[in-house]
């Protein structure tokens, strides 16, 4: 049985790890090599790394901080944040990501996720959703939650999944960086309309949060700020889980 | 000592190449059939889809060589999609022949709860295997060699991985190892295995990065 997959998430700026409150108010949190093998180090199962640089300047910087990254990580990389052509996917792929996330481009030209799909693989191709509640459901937002999209967040799921995505990181503007748990109703009606995996993601404060994601039909977490405020970390996370019965990697074991 | 990768195209190779540099070797990309036949060491990455992988190997007129150097037991190294190819057929691609040199066709994943299998799960060798050992591996795929009894009967130590169904997760014979799963991806188990596969080709790790 695939075990569960506890993924630290570096939003990188500039060069930096930095991390808000639903995507705002940046605060530096390290440097993006350190962290990355230091997490490996904690037992992550994989890495994943957004771009959130707006300008031109900061995406070229941020390929070269994928490389950096690849070279000292032996587990998967996710990298995401402004990947707008089967073109900007490849070349992520060439600096060392094994998955590409996709988010607003795959809004504006759904044929995106069947292009990466088609040549690299349902395996590195990633949608990446910013859901927000609204009316009952969740809609999708687009540039750091600050425009709301009209796009139900399940019905582009469930389309993004038919066209070739083959995981689905799943964030909750609501909850992300507040520390009051995943949402869990929407990665219920996440896993209900779709069969891939699912990433649950926004708002984990401790392993309770991690282990009602799981629950409730993520297959992954992702965690931000918990972990680079040293408020826990992957292996004591990971121990918690292990321990409330869930099947885990315990790296580094002895066998 | 050389160790060649073979140039599939829009393979991700950036992550093999990081992990054997980590190794202290630097992997030398190639297209070429005389540098794949006569290379010591030769890494076949993963690529796309099944009939793709073919179609391009087709194009580099290396299918041949990579099936010479495997029958005679030359090192080599065949990852994820690398290992499918090096069977008969797949059900992805099902108009297309492999490189034949497993004699299986590869299949889709039945019973598994969400395809792709996505993540982490357990590798179990088979008694007497030299490479492999008990541990978890990354795995990113959704189909798998279908036929383990008449793998074994080939020669293959057939290791094995559960999600839904037992299937085949890894076989290697002599030097030659094929994972479904991803060594360059499983950490410092992952890294282990491709040391010992190194160790196995006779291959000098002179650059050793810690």
């Amino acid at each position: 049985m695939v075990a569960i997959r506890v993924i630290p998430c570096l939003d990188v700026k500039d060069g930096r790890v930095v991390k808000g409150v639903r995507f705002q108010g940046l605060r530096d949190a390290g440097d993006p090599i350190e962290r990355a093998a230091e997490y490996e180090r904690q037992g992550a199962d994989e890495l994943c790394l957004l771009d959130v640089s707006a300008t031109p300047e900061g995406r070229a910087n941020a390929t070269e901080t994928v490389a950096a990254v690849r070279a000292v990580l032996g587990i998967p990389l996710t990298v995401g944040g402004g990947v707008r052509t089967i073109d900007d996917a490849a070349r992520l792929l060439d600096a060392g990501a094994d998955k590409v996330a996709v988010n607003t481009a795959a809004l504006v030209r759904p044929e995106l996720l069947t292009d990466i799909h088609d040549r690299l693989g349902a395996q590195c191709t990633i949608l990446a959703l910013d859901a927000a509640r609204f009316d009952g459901g969740w809609e999708v937002v687009v540039h750091s939650g600050q425009e709301r999209t009209g796009r139900d967040a399940i019905a582009w799921a469930r389309e993004a999944a038919d066209r070739g995505a083959g995981e689905i990181l799943a964030t909750s503007w609501d909850r992300d960086g507040t520390g009051e748990g995943y949402d869990l109703e929407l990665l219920a009606a996440l896993a209900g309309a779709t069969d891939v995996p699912i990433i649950a993601s926004g708002g984990a404060k401790n392993s309770a949060h991690m282990k009602s994601a799981l629950d409730t039909g993520a297959t992954a977490v992702l965690a931000a700020s918990i972990f680079h405020d040293g408020e826990t970390t992957v292996g004591a996370v990971k121990r918690e889980l292990s321990a409330d019965g869930l099947d885990v990697r315990i790296a580094n074991q002895d066998r | 000592m050389t160790v060649a990768l073979v140039r599939t195209g829009v393979a991700n190779v950036a992550s093999v190449a990081a992990a054997f540099r980590r190794l202290g070797v630097d992997l030398e990309p190639t297209e070429d059939p005389a540098v794949v036949a006569e290379a010591p060491a030769v890494v076949l990455p993963g690529v796309g889809s099944f009939g793709a992988g073919v179609a391009r190997l087709g194009e580099l007129g290396v299918g041949s060589a990579l099936a010479e150097r495997i029958e005679r037991g030359a090192p080599t190294l065949a990852v994820c999609l690398g290992l499918q190819l090096l069977a008969r057929t797949s059900e992805e691609s099902p108009a297309v022949r492999g490189l034949d040199v497993l004699p299986t066709e590869v299949v889709r994943l039945r019973g598994a709860p969400r395809l792709p299998h996505f993540g982490w799960n357990r590798v179990e060798p088979a008694d007497g295997s030299e490479l492999l050992v008990d541990g978890d591996a990354y795995f990113a795929h959704t189909f798998h060699l279908a036929d383990a009894e008449a793998l074994t009967r080939d020669g293959w130590r057939v290791a094995h991985t559960a999600e839904g169904a037992r299937f085949v997760s890894a076989v290697e014979r002599g030097a030659v190892l094929a994972c479904q799963f991803h060594p360059e991806l499983s950490g410092a188990w992952g890294a282990a295995l491709l040391g010992r596969w190194l160790a196995a080709a006779g291959v000098e790790r002179t650059q050793e990065v810690a």
